[in-house]
C-alpha cells in the first residue's frame, strides 16, 4: 500500500473489513479510487471467514 | 492503528513463532472453542498473512519477560518496538460497513447457555463442523466428548423477542440452521436433527429448494416455542409448546441456538463520530427508497449494519455503495490511484536458447521437515535447459523476491520454475517479480511440492522427496516448451444499454450517469415506471407516486440519460466493450429500428404479477370481491369514505411455494400486512384474517406484522396437507379453514377474498435466447456466482437486477440497481477490457469449422465466422475468454490451444513422468 498523491481527492474510507467492506473497497479501486480500508482485528474476512460453508450451495466459505 | 508487533514485509507466516511461544490464550476465531498462543493468525488463509501478537496475553508486553519467538523466528519478523499510530487522512466519502453484533449471553442463559457445554451458539457448532475448527470437523458433545445421536435447533434466539429489546428478524437464521443441520447430517447420516421454529423465513432465491432437500434428508421441522432447556442426566430436557397449546418435552446431546445478529457493539460510537442516525434498534438508519444513504450526506451504508442480511444481499450492498461513493466525488475520479510501472519486457523469441532458473522452497520447515530440499534442488543438475538452481528458505519473502530478480539478471535467465507451495496462493506475486524483472510472466512455472508432497505424504519422507523430483523434473520439462504471452486490452465503448424503465432501469441509469457516462434506457411500455405506477404507498408510509415521479423527472432531465419508451431490443452482437444492437421502436403501426453501439448491458426488464386461476385447488375467478393484493391496495388507496372491506380474509401463497410456482415471491407477506393496517387505519373495527404458511416479514417489517397483531389482524397459519377450501356464495366467496387454536374447521364469508398472488418472470427466455444467457428453472436469470458474484451475468459485460433476477421487495431492487450500474461502470470507467493471457487461440489452417466449440463454450467467448475464403472458422473472443480450456479439450482436430497450457507442454510433462 502507497500513499495517495492528493490526500484529498479521489479517495474513500471503508469501515470495516469483512465481505462488505472488502467487496466495496475492491469495487472503488476498479472505478479509479484510492482506499483506506479500516479493519479493527488483525486480519479482514468478518464472519464470514469464521464459516465453514454457505448456504443454499455449500460452497467452501473462505 | 495497532501495532502487531511483526514486521509484515519479513513475516513468512511460517508458524514457528506459535509453536514455541509457551502462553496459552483462549482462541476467539474458533468461539473460545480452542486455543492459541499470544502469538498466531486465526487462520491459514488470514489476509495480510502476517502472524500478530496479542498485547493482553504476550508474556513480554505485559511483564516485560519471555521473548522466546524473538530467538525462534528466522525471519526476525517480531518488532516489539512498533507503536500505536494516529493518522489523519483526508477522504472524499465514507462506506460503513462494520457488520454485525452479538446477541448478549443473558439472552442465552434461559436455555442453559453457558452453564451447560452442550449448549451452544450457531457459530459455535459452525465451528465444530468445520475442518478447521477445534475436532477437525469432527461433532462431539463438548461435555464429554461423544458423539450426538440427537440435536435441536432452536430459532429465533435474540430475534424477534422483545425481551431483548430485539423486535426485528435476523432474515439469515432459518437458512443457516437448515445449512448447518445438513451438513451434519453430511458427517453422520444417523443424526436425528430437529428444528424448532415460528416461521421458517427461507424467502431468498432458490432457498426454499435447500429446506426441501433438508426435509428429503430426514431433518424435523417442528413449529413450536421453547420454553427452556435443563440438563437432565447426561443428556439436555428441551421443553416446548406447539400452536394447539400442548406441551412437550424430549431428551437432546447438543441444543444449537440459532442467534440473530445483533447491532454492532460500538453502533452508537460509530454513529456519533461520523455524525449519522441509528434506527430503534441501534443498526443505521435508511429510507426505502435511498436504502444505501444514512442521515450525513457523503457517509454510505453496507451489509448487516443496514440492517440483518446474508452474504448475497451484503455483496450487492456493498457494490452499490462503491457505486454511490463513486458518483458523489465521480470529478476526482483517478486522481489519488498510484500505478504501477514495469521495465521493458525484454524479447523472448522462439529460438532463442532455453536458460531455465530452478528455485526449491524449505517453506520454513512446512516442506524441508518432510522433503530433502537440498537433494531435490540437486537433482536438477544437468538437466538440459537448467542453467541456475538454488534453495531458499521462503521464496515468498520480500528478500527472495529480491534475490529472484538478481539472478534473473545474473544468468540470464529466462524461465523460472519455483518449487514451493500452491500457484493459486502464490503464483500472482511470482509473476509479477517477473515482471519486475522485464520478464513475460508467463515464462513461469510452479511446481507444488508442499501440498502434493510434504503435506499430504508427511509420515513417507523418502517418497515424498521422490515425487517431489519427479514433480520438479515435468516442471522443467513444460518449461522448456513455454513461451511468452501477450497482454492485450480491448478498448470498450464507454455507454450502456439498459433494458427495462422500471425503478430498476431507471435506478440503474441514474447511478451510471453520477459516473459520468451515457445510457440509453428502453423500455417497451409507452410510459416509464414499471410496477411503481401500481403502488400507492410503502409498508414505511412513503408516498410511490411522489418518489416515481421525482425518480422519473431526474432521468428525463439528465443530459447523459436517452430515453426511448415503446421500444425492444430486438438483436444484439458483439461482446464486452464492443456490443452493437438493433433497437425496435413501435409506434401505433410503425416500427422504426436503431442501430447503437454500447460497451455494456444492464437488465431490468422486470417481471409481472402472477394471476393463478386455480388457488390451492379452487378455481378462482377475480372480481370486485375476489382482488389480488395490488388490487386491494389500489381500492385503499382510492378517495371517498367506505374503502375499507368490513371483513377481508387474505391468502398468502396464492400460486407461490410449491402451489404452481415452486419459489417463494418474497413480497407477499409484506404486502398483505401493509394492506391489513391501512385497513386497520381507514376502519378498526374491519375484520381482517390472513391465512399463511410462513410469515415471511423478515428484517423490520417484523415490527409491522407485531403491529397488525396488536390491531387486531388474526394471522391463522395453514398447512399444504389442509388447505383453505373457497366456495361461492353469491357474488362472495366462503372460505373454509382449519383453525389450530380452536382445533376445529372455520367458514367465513368475508366481503373481500384478497390473494396474495406472487411474481413471475417476464420474457427471460426470449432475452436468454438473445443474449445466450442461462435462466434457472423458475425462468429468472442465473447470475455468475450466487454468493459473491450476484449482479453479474455468466456473459462478460451483461449485468442483472431488479425481478428479472429474482422476486424481491423494492427497497432490495433499487439497491441491485445501483450495484448493476456499479458493475457496469467498471469497464466503462477503464475504458479498456483487460485480457488474461492464458486464453483459447485458433489455429484457421487446421480449423475446420465444425462449431462444436461454440456450442459448448459456457461464456459466448468462441464464434464461428466466414473467413476472407468464405470459409467457416471459429475465432475466440478475447476480450471475453476465461481460458477454461473445454473448447480446446473438445476441438476434433486439435486446432484450439491453451496459452500457458498447450499439448505440446503438456505432453513434454507426461512424458517426463515416463522418463524417471
Amino acid at each position: 500500500m502507497g500513499q495517495a498523491k492528493d490526500k484529498k481527492s479521489g479517495t474513500v474510507m471503508v469501515v470495516g473489513g469483512g465481505i462488505a467492506g472488502v467487496q466495496a473497497a475492491l469495487d472503488l479501486t476498479e472505478l479509479g479510487y484510492y482506499v483506506y480500508l479500516v479493519e479493527k482485528s488483525a486480519a479482514i474476512g468478518g464472519a464470514m471467514a469464521q464459516l465453514d460453508k454457505t448456504f443454499p450451495t455449500n460452497d467452501c466459505s473462505l | 492503528m495497532r501495532p502487531r508487533y511483526i514486521d509484515a514485509d519479513k513475516c513468512t507466516a511460517c508458524g514457528l513463532c506459535t509453536k514455541y511461544c509457551p502462553r496459552h490464550l483462549v482462541d476467539q476465531y474458533n468461539e473460545g472453542l480452542a486455543v492459541t498462543r499470544p502469538i498466531h493468525i486465526d487462520y491459514a488463509q488470514a489476509v495480510p498473512a502476517t502472524y500478530f501478537i496479542d498485547p493482553e496475553a504476550c508474556l513480554y508486553l505485559k511483564h516485560g519477560t519471555c521473548q522466546i519467538c524473538v530467538c525462534t523466528c528466522q525471519s526476525k519478523a517480531i518488532d516489539f518496538s512498533q507503536k500505536a499510530e494516529e493518522k489523519e487522512l483526508q477522504i472524499g466519502a465514507v462506506i460503513m460497513a462494520p457488520g454485525f453484533g452479538r446477541v448478549p449471553d443473558a439472552t442465552l442463559a434461559k436455555y442453559s447457555y453457558g452453564s451447560h457445554p452442550d449448549v451452544m451458539t450457531s457459530l459455535e457448532f459452525e465451528r465444530l463442523l468445520c475442518a478447521s475448527g477445534p475436532f477437525e470437523g469432527e461433532v462431539k458433545c463438548l461435555s464429554d466428548r461423544r458423539h450426538p445421536k440427537r440435536i435441536a435447533f432452536i430459532q429465533c434466539v435474540g430475534s424477534r423477542d422483545l425481551g431483548c429489546n430485539n423486535g426485528y428478524c435476523s432474515s439469515v437464521c432459518c437458512m443457516y440452521a437448515i445449512k448447518e443441520a445438513m451438513v451434519a447430517k453430511e458427517h453422520d447420516p444417523e443424526l436425528e436433527i430437529t428444528i424448532y421454529y415460528m416461521d421458517m423465513r427461507t424467502q431468498g432465491k432458490g432457498f426454499d429448494a435447500a429446506q426441501k432437500k433438508a426435509e428429503a434428508m430426514g431433518i424435523r421441522f417442528v413449529r413450536a416455542r421453547v420454553a427452556d432447556v435443563m440438563p437432565w442426566d447426561k443428556n439436555l430436557k428441551l421443553t416446548y409448546s406447539t400452536l394447539d397449546g400442548t406441551h412437550s418435552f424430549e431428551p437432546y446431546d447438543i441444543v444449537v441456538l440459532s442467534v440473530g445478529l445483533d447491532a454492532p457493539a460500538d453502533a452508537k460510537n460509530l454513529g456519533e463520530i461520523a455524525g449519522f442516525a441509528l434506527n430503534d434498534y441501534d443498526f443505521c438508519k435508511t429510507e426505502t427508497f435511498a436504502p444505501l444513504l444514512t442521515t450525513k450526506p457523503g457517509v454510505f451504508v453496507a451489509g448487516a449494519f443496514q440492517g440483518p442480511k446474508d452474504i448475497p444481499e451484503s455483496v450487492t450492498q456493498s457494490s452499490a455503495a462503491a457505486g454511490l461513493a463513486a458518483g458523489l466525488i465521480a470529478k476526482d475520479r483517478g486522481k489519488a490511484l498510484v500505478h504501477k510501472t514495469y521495465p521493458k519486457e525484454q524479447k523472448t523469441g522462439k529460438d532463442e536458447e532455453v536458460r531455465i532458473g530452478v528455485f526449491v522452497c524449505h517453506c520454513g520447515i512446512n516442506i524441508s521437515s518432510v522433503v530433502d530440499v537440498a537433494s531435490v534442488e540437486q537433482y536438477t543438475e544437468g538437466m538440459e535447459g537448467v542453467v541456475y538452481h538454488a534453495q531458499s528458505l521462503y521464496s515468498c519473502s520480500q528478500d527472495a523476491q529480491e534475490v529472484l530478480k538478481a539472478k534473473i539478471k545474473e544468468h540470464n535467465l529466462n524461465r523460472v520454475v519455483i518449487a514451493a507451495c500452491s500457484p493459486r496462493t502464490h503464483e500472482p506475486l511470482f509473476q509479477e517479480t517477473l515482471k519486475d524483472a522485464g520478464l513475460n510472466r508467463c515464462l513461469f512455472e510452479m511446481v507444488n511440492i508442499r501440498d502434493h508432497c510434504s503435506w499430504v505424504h508427511a509420515n513417507e519422507p523418502a517418497a515424498a522427496t521422490q515425487k517431489s523430483k519427479d514433480l520438479v523434473r515435468m516442471g522443467i520439462a513444460k518449461a522448456r516448451h513455454i513461451q511468452p504471452l501477450p497482454e492485450q486490452t480491448v478498448p470498450v465503448t464507454n455507454k450502456a444499454l439498459i433494458l427495462g424503465g422500471g425503478v430498476a432501469g431507471l435506478t440503474a441509469a441514474l447511478t451510471i450517469a453520477d459516473q459520468g457516462f451515457h445510457s440509453y434506457v428502453i423500455e417497451k411500455e409507452e410510459k416509464l415506471g414499471g410496477h411503481l405506477q401500481h403502488l400507492s404507498y410503502t409498508l414505511q408510509g412513503e408516498k410511490v407516486s411522489t418518489v416515481l415521479s421525482e425518480l422519473t423527472d431526474k432521468v428525463k432531465k439528465n443530459k447523459l440519460i436517452e430515453v426511448l419508451t415503446s421500444t425492444e431490443m430486438t438483436l444484439v452482437n458483439g461482446f464486452v466493450g464492443n456490443f452493437s444492437s438493433v433497437l425496435t421502436t413501435t409506434k401505433g403501426k410503425k416500427a422504426t429500428e436503431t442501430t447503437i453501439d454500447h460497451g455494456v448491458i444492464i437488465i431490468a426488464t422486470g417481471g409481472r404479477e402472477h394471476r393463478p386461476e386455480v388457488v390451492l385447488g379452487n378455481p378462482v375467478k377475480y372480481s370486485e370481491t375476489v382482488v389480488t393484493q395490488r388490487e386491494l391496495e389500489q381500492r385503499l388507496a382510492g378517495k371517498g369514505k367506505s374503502l375499507a372491506p368490513k371483513s377481508v380474509v387474505m391468502v398468502q401463497c396464492a400460486g407461490s411455494r410449491g402451489d404452481d410456482l415452486n419459489y417463494c415471491s418474497k413480497v407477499c407477506c409484506n404486502h398483505a400486512v401493509k394492506n391489513a393496517l391501512k385497513i386497520k387505519s381507514l376502519d378498526p373495527a374491519s375484520q381482517v384474517v390472513v391465512l399463511y404458511r410462513d410469515m415471511r416479514t423478515y428484517g423490520f417489517a417484523e415490527d409491522a406484522y407485531r403491529e397488525a397483531r396488536e390491531k387486531g389482524v388474526v394471522f391463522i397459519p395453514y398447512t399444504m396437507d389442509s388447505k383453505p377450501v373457497f366456495k361461492s356464495s353469491g357474488k362472495k366467496m366462503s372460505v373454509t379453514f382449519q383453525d389450530p387454536i380452536l382445533r376445529d374447521e372455520v367458514t367465513m364469508t368475508p366481503e373481500v377474498l384478497a390473494l396474495s398472488v406472487g411474481i413471475v418472470s417476464e420474457g427471460t427466455d426470449d432475452l436468454s435466447k438473445l443474449l445466450k444467457i442461462p435462466v434457472n428453472e423458475d425462468k429468472f436469470f442465473l447470475e455468475a456466482h450466487v454468493k459473491l458474484r450476484p449482479v453479474e451475468l455468466p456473459v462478460s459485460g451483461v449485468y442483472v437486477c431488479g425481478l428479472a433476477h429474482s422476486p424481491k421487495p423494492v427497497e432490495e431492487i433499487i439497491v441491485q440497481a445501483q450495484a448493476a450500474a456499479a458493475k457496469a461502470s467498471i469497464p466503462l470507467c477503464k475504458g479498456f477490457v483487460s485480457v488474461e493471457p492464458t486464453i483459447s487461440c485458433v489455429d484457421k489452417e487446421a480449423c475446420i469449422g465444425c462449431g462444436l466449440c461454440e456450442s459448448l463454450c459456457p461464456y459466448q467467448s468462441i464464434r464461428i465466422i466466414k473467413d476472407e475464403n468464405g470459409k467457416r472458422k471459429a475465432e475466440t473472443i478475447t476480450a471475453s475468454c476465461k481460458g477454461c480450456g473445454i473448447c480446446a479439450s473438445h476441438c476434433p482436430v486439435f486446432a484450439i490451444s491453451m496459452g500457458g497450457y498447450t499439448d505440446e507442454q503438456i505432453n513434454a510433462q507426461i512424458t517426463a513422468f515416463g522418463a524417471q
